[in-house]
């Protein structure tokens, strides 16, 4: 039974009664969707049984133009809004759409102990290098010397590389494309969505009003053509080499596809399996 | 035990242990928590437990996190709680905000220990309970529950589940470390003396469901995701449909919702223990473990002669304003013992309106009140 009749084009994924969106023009963020819903109807999964969480920023939106269950949680709070919903409901397949901010930053120690749990889910992780929302303040992606809102001498910090990040902590699919590459993004939700355990996907996307003016990149053409001219598609590279710099080639490809146990199948094998038959009786209360 | 896990029978537990099992006997099948004195038993009992009920528990990297994962988890069709302490409970305030805004069925027990900060992490306090009102940011309603009793926080356990389910919104459960490390006798009924209540469901088609279109009684019901509902729900102020409006209009007809759903249903809600209050010139208002230790005083001061009744708040939020102001006009002061430097006691007296006068029994926490300062209180209040 679904509140979906044709599940072959991804307008009816969409709720077309909350357009126009609030993105910008230039903005990656409407091909990262694109991708993302031609990817959900390319995988076959049951979309009653698809769930998305969202965080707080221009990515975080996301999930309020699905159309499907959504949730639009708190600032970085979207991963453990999500592990608690799907170990309380184990059919669903939970996608968690947000930003680089939102994930790596306020949400970075959430991120990092679902890789290492191995929670089945699937993070989709949009990274323009800043915080868009709120006006282009540096974040913990900003590549060294970028300028932003405040970082306008040029950032003095190292970035976080994110997919050597999350294979460090455990995750068992680990990708990067940029919003250029739409049909290798596509495909690799396809395979994030069917893996089981933790996915992790970072796509590097424009944001022309925010970054990239004050980057040398002032339209969203301008950074597409910066990704065209300057990926490299590298399957298999060591997470490690793949941390992006300013006016530096960005390694994309898959990265990481690893088998390990997930959470849930080892709380079957270790716990569940004790209580699979019939409840114990054992129980540790003194009898009064 | 029942055949499905559930306990029966007579126990002697801790009223953290105690907790845990009223969230099982509640229907609760999901905890998610971080370690912290003094309530880290309710998690342990929980780990233990809840795979023996087919329940299931995650220690989670943070109480942040903790929280999340029970509103996640209620979004996912099951009864869900956790439970902390001060530290843990601040970092909860934002992740509660979220839950009154979505709605969200759920129970957070805090066992309070001494603070401000780090504190006194294994000794007991009640200086939680203006926080457990107004500690998230914004405008929202909140039920909060004060047990004073191993066997009560089992009891309230199971009526702050009953209360968020039927009211969608998350329910406190505000103990002490007092209660929490009590061990005494806790008697489980049989599930079928056990009143349970749960969340309203749509009862309308798939595409015509309407999530935050109120019935009568204010509260929409509520799917669930994996339904086929395909709905929306954003912490951002919403319309009834669960999209953002960012409109003064929107913000006013949800917000004021919301408060109302509680405010205009305070008789259901709200419970309180009264003894002698007729014809008392003294009443100990009180509540937790303080309510307890007041109960000397209070005999002492009777067989004095002192004509004092108690009124035992067991609803603490909404707090029983009616009940207080309409004591007031007949008494000549309330004393209020707890275990802070006044916070009930600011409601007591603002409530009562000057028709009584307010007496602060208060306390840095640490211990429990010497009961004599409680009795010399009533004396004063007496003359």
């Amino acid at each position: 039974m679904s509140g979906n009749g044709d599940q072959t084009s991804i307008y009816n994924l969409l709720r077309e009664d909350r357009m126009p969106h609030i993105w910008c023009s230039g903005c990656g963020l409407g091909s990262v969707l694109n991708a993302f819903l031609s990817a959900l109807l390319k995988s076959g999964l049951p979309l009653d049984k698809v769930a998305v969480i969202s965080g707080i920023g221009c990515t975080g939106r996301a999930a309020g133009y699905i159309k499907l269950d959504t949730f639009h949680t708190t600032h970085g709070r979207a991963i453990p809004f999500a592990t608690g919903l799907k170990l309380a409901n184990p059919e669903l397949n939970v996608v968690i759409f947000s930003g680089d901010g939102d994930l790596a930053s306020i949400g970075g120690n959430h991120l990092i102990h679902a890789a290492r749990r191995n929670i089945d889910m699937t993070v989709i992780c949009v990274n323009n290098f800043n915080y868009g929302m709120t006006g282009g303040q540096v974040a913990p992606t900003t590549p060294l010397n970028a300028r932003t809102s405040t970082s306008p001498y040029g950032c003095t910090e190292i970035p976080f590389n994110l997919p050597y990040l999350v294979t460090a902590a455990g995750a068992t699919y680990v990708a990067r494309w940029t919003s250029m590459h739409v049909r290798r993004m596509e495909n690799t939700f396809v395979e994030a969505l069917l893996k089981p355990g933790f996915s992790f996907v970072e796509v590097i996307s424009p944001c022309p009003t925010q970054y990239g003016r004050k980057n040398k990149q002032p339209t969203g053409l301008a950074q597409m053509n910066y990704y065209h001219d300057n990926s490299i598609i590298r399957h298999g590279a060591e997470p490690r080499d793949v941390g992006i710099e300013l006016n530096s080639p960005i390694i994309v490809g898959k990265f990481v596809d690893i088998e390990r146990p997930t959470f849930s199948e080892n709380w079957t094998k270790i716990v569940g399996s004790k209580f699979a038959h019939e409840p114990q009786s054992k129980a540790k209360a003194v009898k009064a | 035990m029942s055949s499905n896990g559930v306990l029966t029978g007579e126990f002697f537990l801790n009223g953290d242990q105690a907790c845990a099992e009223g969230g099982i006997s509640a229907g609760c099948r999901f905890f998610a928590g971080y370690p912290i004195t003094p309530a880290t038993e309710t998690a342990e009992r929980m780990a233990e437990r809840l795979p023996e009920v087919g329940g299931m528990f995650i220690q989670m990297e943070d109480e942040i996190a903790s929280m999340a994962a029970i509103l996640g988890s209620s979004w996912g069709g099951v009864k869900s709680m956790t439970s902390t302490s001060g530290p843990g409970f601040s970092l909860m305030m934002e992740n509660l905000g979220l839950g009154a805004m979505l709605e969200t069925p759920c129970v957070v027990v805090n066992i309070q220990r001494a603070g401000p900060s780090t504190g006194l992490p294994t000794l007991t306090q009640q200086g939680d309970m203006m926080q457990a009102r107004w500690g998230s940011h914004g405008l929202y309603p909140i039920i909060a529950l004060a047990p004073c009793s191993p066997q009560e926080i089992f009891n309230l356990t199971i009526k702050a589940f009953n209360l968020s389910e039927k009211y969608r919104t998350p329910v406190l459960v505000m103990a002490d470390e007092s209660v929490g490390h009590m061990t005494e006798k806790v008697v489980i009924p049989p599930p079928q003396k056990i009143k349970l209540v749960t969340r309203k469901k749509p009862t309308v088609p798939q595409g015509e469901y309407i999530p935050y279109k109120p019935d009568a009684d204010l509260v929409p019901p509520m799917a669930i995701a994996g339904e086929g509902y395909y709905f929306h729900v954003t912490g951002l102020t919403h319309d009834e449909r669960g999209y953002p409006d960012m409109t003064a209009e929107a913000q006013g007809k949800l917000v004021r919702r919301l408060i109302d759903k509680i405010e205009l249903n305070k008789d259901d809600i709200i419970e309180v223990e009264e003894d002698q209050i007729e014809g008392a010139e003294v009443v100990v208002c009180s509540y937790g473990i303080s309510a307890r230790v007041a109960l000397l005083a209070i005999k002492v001061a009777r067989d004095e002669g002192i004509k004092v009744g108690m009124l035992r708040l067991i609803t603490v939020w909404p707090f029983p304003d009616l009940k207080i102001r309409e004591i007031a006009g007949k008494i000549k002061s309330f004393v209020v013992p707890e275990l802070n430097n006044g916070q009930i006691a600011l409601e007591v007296e603002r409530c009562a309106g000057g028709a009584a006068e307010t007496i602060l029994v208060g306390h840095m926490g640490g211990t429990v009140h010497d009961p004599q300062v409680i009795l010399e209180a009533i004396r004063k209040a007496a003359k």
